[in-house]
């Protein structure tokens, strides 16, 4: 394996982290169920939970590693993944598939499976959150769930997508706690019937700040220990400094640089140990928040580049030691890895509307550029006040073929976040976390609750309701495809499915929404979360100043290209009828070679910059956009949809027959707002042109992919012109493009497959051309040479 | 007659500034040995195949109505001579193997096609480049109005041309001409002809001619061992661009690739430049330093 790091010290913590195998750590569990058993029904819940949090923090095993300068880590070491039964209470069957799989493993030591057996899963069955999910839900709900209409978040996972602000390097813990208690003293007893609960919920907040100091004091008194027994002066020092660090936060406010890191990586530790939320948590605006530490160390002349750029280094070790908890079944497929989608944003523009680019911007992307690590992931913020020069970095660092750092709209998230509701400094101080969605960090809960496969519910329009894989009807009965007379009538019936299954998602999100505010609050991210303390509110009960429920809408190509070939093929120029193309479906078009070259290569699709197909995308994008958008969540918020798929698109397309652009039954559907696969014909702008046709600024969010090989964007021109691409998708409102710079293996695999890489435009000499138009000797020739590109 | 048309390549960032739109026409008065476009030689529509990947279905053959497709050993095989072009095998190949080359386009529906990546071309500085084939040796009437509609709505428009035909076309062409494309294949005038069909005097002379009345040029010049890849072949360039005064803010060395030649058998022809080859690095990069030297500091390999 490469060998990456600035020096020694850092390649050596990189080894080790790319080298350890992911694990099941069952302290937590252990802890938790030892915690439950004493104070459950004592304490009230809130506090329950901030105790959980303090008993596990207080007994948990300590880890500081050879060299390692930022310390801390969730479970007992690099790769430990501890369990949350509270949530999820995995079978022994589980822990077996995930010791025993393939891909996305998490080793189980032989004593923990009998201590799953008997301690945890007596204790948690029947309490976990996912069983009273499952047991809320209707049948029509489980229907829906089990033919892949829909997924769930929640069942797994706790509510997430939660990102830091300054707040964390402006006051310690200490401070909040002062601030918890002159809440609760405020509170009227006389005239306000929720002060009883709301001092609760403070008072789980206050035991929460004892978690973290706890976990800040035992490190201090660890890393003294170490030094005691140190005989390298070095890192002897190191050690004490670590010391010395860790008695300042999380307590009190960082003074330096390296505190300030420190202070985030504990929060990091407590958010996520406390509960394991989606994607993890991630430091937001990073570059921003640590500019004035690292001016005034270098002002004080105790910090320099090379230093600051090795802590950041050390932080990139320490988010790469954690992965995803462990995912089973249907959670398992929509999200099938094991990065957790922490990342952060450099650029974009500061509260007070100013460039926000700085020293620190760049060092993260020197960071990720010589880390190379999926985690955390890194986003770039481009806004029109954005020098060229960083954006040429990050084009720099993108052309090298592995997708970071992806490329966000600075305008386009600030309209969207004032678009919902949001002040202009709260929009400023926002940015996009897990993938692609826009939140307004640390005032926000905006939290993802399922993927929403648009072009399933197409296939069950067409089977008037029935869904033919589980054999149940669980759609509206209005009619059969070959019943409707006029692409209108068929595109009515197609809207009025989609609302149907939404009402039935979102019935059942309420519930859900419930069963978190009442069972699973987290005090510990209440605090750290804008207006929780002032309210008294957690936050998954609506105590953020905003509340935003998300419904991810996928595969947008692959139901603009099915609409589109029905109303090509069958309704305007009839070179098919309905029930010869119905027939082709049920065949997964063996023996229809005539109908699938149609529907396939002869007509229009989208992403290719033409209005036939690229206006059914926006009337599907708007109806779906609209229908989700007006519906209330039980927080006091809205809904608003996001367009990303995660892995989902694979899963969704595993639950579908084929479909009538020509995809073949379980393959996957198209990702995020990229074309289907091979639909796009006519090279990159045409692609950014078609996706910015949909009204991005409706959204949280849209995703798309740009695949390049890597001798497109070779050399000045091709760097020039990247960041060319990216200003005038940005110009036109698009929300978010990432770079896939081919390898030299997707080239090996378009050439056995050409169909599905009928997009993939290669450099060729002079000119460009598609790869698939290229004779044998010449694809070898160019695979060949796609190495020797890459320098 | 309305020029064809065999491709609109969106994305062109190789032939000339920022990001453009190039459009290929098709016809061309030379006849270069290498040429990497060669369905855009001819004038006149030609069908392109691809029997090396073809599986032998047999629906272009059913489909045919001059029985000019016959299966053997599993393959399509297209009798050129017999074929109308009217292009109907094209619309049933279930591997999407048959294409047509060349399309009409009016005026105005090619403007607003090139119009499309308008914002492209702002934020780049980039435009259209009309290239071929020879654009110039095509309907003057038709590619005057083009670059007059491209120019008054605001778009670059870059002539990218081998120089062969008459000073007047260039004359009603430079009004609206942001830059031309100028191609020097070989200062020797035998070789010249042997190599592209005819000598090189008037190309040489209208190039001179061009520069005199005040157009922007950039020098491009398809490098090949056999053809102009010696020293003296170069010197021999900048000497004549030195001599006759030649103001160019860039000369492009475009190192010989052999990326045309599946076409050739696309169109069911051969491909005469097989022994061609490229020169090396060293040589390419040495070439370079002697335009530089000569005063042409913007001198690079590649478009």
């Amino acid at each position: 394996m490469e060998e990456r790091g600035m020096n020694a010290r850092i390649k050596a913590l990189r080894k080790l982290s790319e080298n350890t195998q992911a694990h099941i750590d069952m302290e937590r569990a252990k802890s938790e169920t030892e915690t439950y058993k004493k104070y459950e029904g004592n304490l009230s819940i809130p506090e329950l939970r901030a105790q959980v949090l303090k008993d596990y923090f207080a007994t948990k095993t300590l880890y500081i590693g050879d060299g390692e300068l930022i310390v801390g880590e969730k479970g007992d070491g690099p790769w430990a993944a501890p369990t949350f039964p509270e949530l999820c209470c995995h079978t022994v069957e589980d822990m077996h598939v995930m010791n025993d799989r393939e891909l996305i493993s998490f080793k189980v030591k032989d004593e923990d499976y009998k201590f799953q057996e008997d301690v945890i899963i007596p204790y948690w069955e029947k309490r976990s959150i996912r069983n009273k999910i499952l047991n809320n839900m209707t049948q029509e709900w489980r229907d829906c769930y089990e033919a892949g209409i829909f997924t769930e978040f929640m069942e797994q996972r706790g509510p997430g997508h939660t990102v830091g602000s300054v707040k964390i390097y402006e006051k310690g813990f200490l401070d909040y706690k002062e601030d918890i208690q002159k809440a609760i003293d405020a509170l009227d007893f006389q005239n306000d019937p929720d002060a009883f609960d709301k001092r609760n919920q403070l008072r789980g907040m206050s035991i929460a700040c004892d978690a973290v100091m706890v976990l800040g004091k035992r490190y201090a008194e660890y890393a003294r220990e170490l030094a005691e027994k140190e005989t390298d002066e070095t890192r002897k020092a190191e050690l004490l400094q670590i010391a010395a660090n860790c008695d300042v936060v999380p307590a009190h406010k960082p003074q330096t640089f390296w505190q300030a890191i420190q202070m985030y990586w504990f929060v990091h530790l407590s958010v996520t140990s406390e509960l394991n939320p989606w994607d993890a948590y991630s430091p937001g605006r990073f570059d921003q928040h640590l500019n004035p530490f690292y001016e005034k160390d270098v002002e004080d002349g105790i910090l320099d580049d090379e230093k600051a750029l090795e802590l950041l280094e050390c932080l990139w070790v320490k988010f790469n030691n954690q992965p995803a908890p462990p995912k089973v079944g249907i959670t398992l497929k929509e999200s099938g890895t094991y990065t957790d989608f922490a990342n952060l944003n450099t650029g974009g523009i500061t509260p007070d509307g100013k460039n926000g680019v700085n020293n620190v911007s760049y060092l993260i992307l020197d960071c990720m550029d010589e880390m190379k690590l999926l985690q955390p992931s890194s986003n770039v913020q481009i806004s029109r006040k954005t020098p060229q020069k960083f954006l040429k970095r990050a084009c720099e660092i993108s052309r090298k073929g592995w997708g970071q750092p992806a490329f966000y709209n600075t305008e386009a998230i600030i309209q969207e976040l004032l678009n919902a509701g949001k002040t202009l400094e709260d929009a400023r101080r926002g940015g996009t976390s897990g993938c692609v969605e826009t939140g307004a960090f640390g005032n926000e809960a905006y939290i993802l609750t399922g993927y929403f496969n648009l072009p399933k519910i197409f296939e069950i329009t067409l089977n008037n309701g029935f869904d033919k894989r589980t054999g149940k009807q669980i759609g509206l009965a209005l009619g059969h495809a070959t019943e409707f007379e006029t692409y209108e009538d068929l595109f009515e019936a197609y809207k009025k499915q989609i609302k149907h299954f939404l009402d039935i998602k979102v019935q059942g999100n309420n519930v859900i929404e419930r069963i978190y505010a009442e069972y699973m609050p987290v005090p510990f991210l209440s605090i750290i979360t804008n207006d929780c303390i002032s309210k008294g509110k957690d936050y998954n009960a609506g105590g953020a100043r905003y509340n935003t429920k998300y419904i991810q809408g996928v595969g947008i190509g692959t139901i603009t290209d099915c609409l589109s070939a029905v109303k090509y093929n069958v309704f305007d120029k009839k070179t098919m009828t309905m029930a010869e193309l119905m027939e082709a479906l049920d065949d997964n078009f063996e023996g229809h070679e005539k109908t699938l070259n149609l529907v396939r290569n002869k007509t229009p699709k989208y992403g290719n910059d033409d209005d036939y197909a690229d206006d059914i995308m926006k009337e599907v994008f708007s109806y779906y956009q609209q229908e989700v958008s007006r519906r209330h969540n039980t927080n006091g918020g809205m809904y608003r949809v996001d367009m990303l798929p995660t892995t989902c698109h694979v899963y969704f397309g595993e639950v579908m027959g084929a479909s009538a652009n020509g995809r073949l039954a379980e393959k996957p559907v198209s990702e995020g707002i990229s074309p289907e696969k091979g639909a796009d014909v006519n090279g990159p702008t045409a692609v950014v042109k078609s996706c910015a046709k949909m009204d991005h600024l409706q959204t949280g969010g849209t995703l798309l992919n740009q695949k390049f090989t890597p001798n497109v964007v070779a050399g000045e021109e091709g760097l020039d012109q990247m960041a060319n691409l990216v200003r005038t998708y940005f110009n036109m409102d698009g929300h978010h493009i990432q770079f896939n710079v081919i390898d030299k293996q997707t080239l090996i695999e378009a050439q056995k497959h050409p169909e599905d890489y009928k997009d993939l435009i290669v450099r060729v000499a002079g000119y460009s051309d598609h790869f698939r138009n290229l004779s044998k000797a010449l694809q070898d020739e160019i695979i060949e040479r796609t190495e020797q590109s890459f320098n | 007659m309305t020029p064809l048309v065999t491709n609109i390549q969106k994305y062109s960032i190789h032939d000339g500034d920022g990001i453009r739109t190039s459009v290929f026409f098709k016809g061309c008065p030379l006849k270069c040995t290498w040429c990497h476009n060669p369905e855009t030689q001819k004038y006149t529509n030609q069908l392109l195949t691809n029997e090396s990947k073809c599986t032998g279905c047999g629906y272009c053959a059913e489909e045919c109505p001059e029985h000019a497709i016959r299966i053997e050993g599993g393959k399509a095989l297209t009798d050129q001579k017999a074929c109308i072009l009217c292009g109907k095998c094209t619309d049933v190949c279930p591997q999407n193997l048959r294409e047509m080359a060349g399309k009409t386009y009016t005026v105005k529906e090619l403007v607003k096609e090139l119009k499309k990546d308008e914002m492209f071309y702002e934020e780049s500085g980039g435009g259209v480049t009309l290239s071929g084939g020879e654009v110039l040796a095509n309907d003057m009437d038709y590619m005057e109005e083009l670059a007059r509609e491209l120019y008054k709505s605001g778009i670059s428009v870059t002539i990218d041309t081998c120089g062969y035909v008459p000073y007047s076309h260039f004359e009603r062409i430079l009004p609206y001409t942001e830059t031309f494309l100028y191609d020097i294949k070989s200062m020797d005038p035998e070789k010249h002809r042997k190599y592209m069909g005819e000598d090189n005097r008037l190309i040489l002379e209208n190039l001179e001619k061009l520069s005199k009345d005040g157009a922007r040029i950039y020098i491009r010049i398809p490098t090949i061992k056999e053809v102009n890849g010696t020293e003296e072949d170069m010197q021999a360039v900048i000497d004549f661009l030195l001599e006759k005064k030649i103001r160019t803010p860039q000369v492009n060395l475009l190192p010989y690739h052999n990326t045309g030649s599946s076409k050739y058998e696309r169109l069911g022809t051969e491909y005469e430049g097989k022994n061609l080859s490229a020169p090396s690095k060293e040589e390419m990069e040495h070439f370079v330093k002697m335009f530089q030297q000569a005063g042409f500091h913007n001198t690079k390999i590649g478009g």
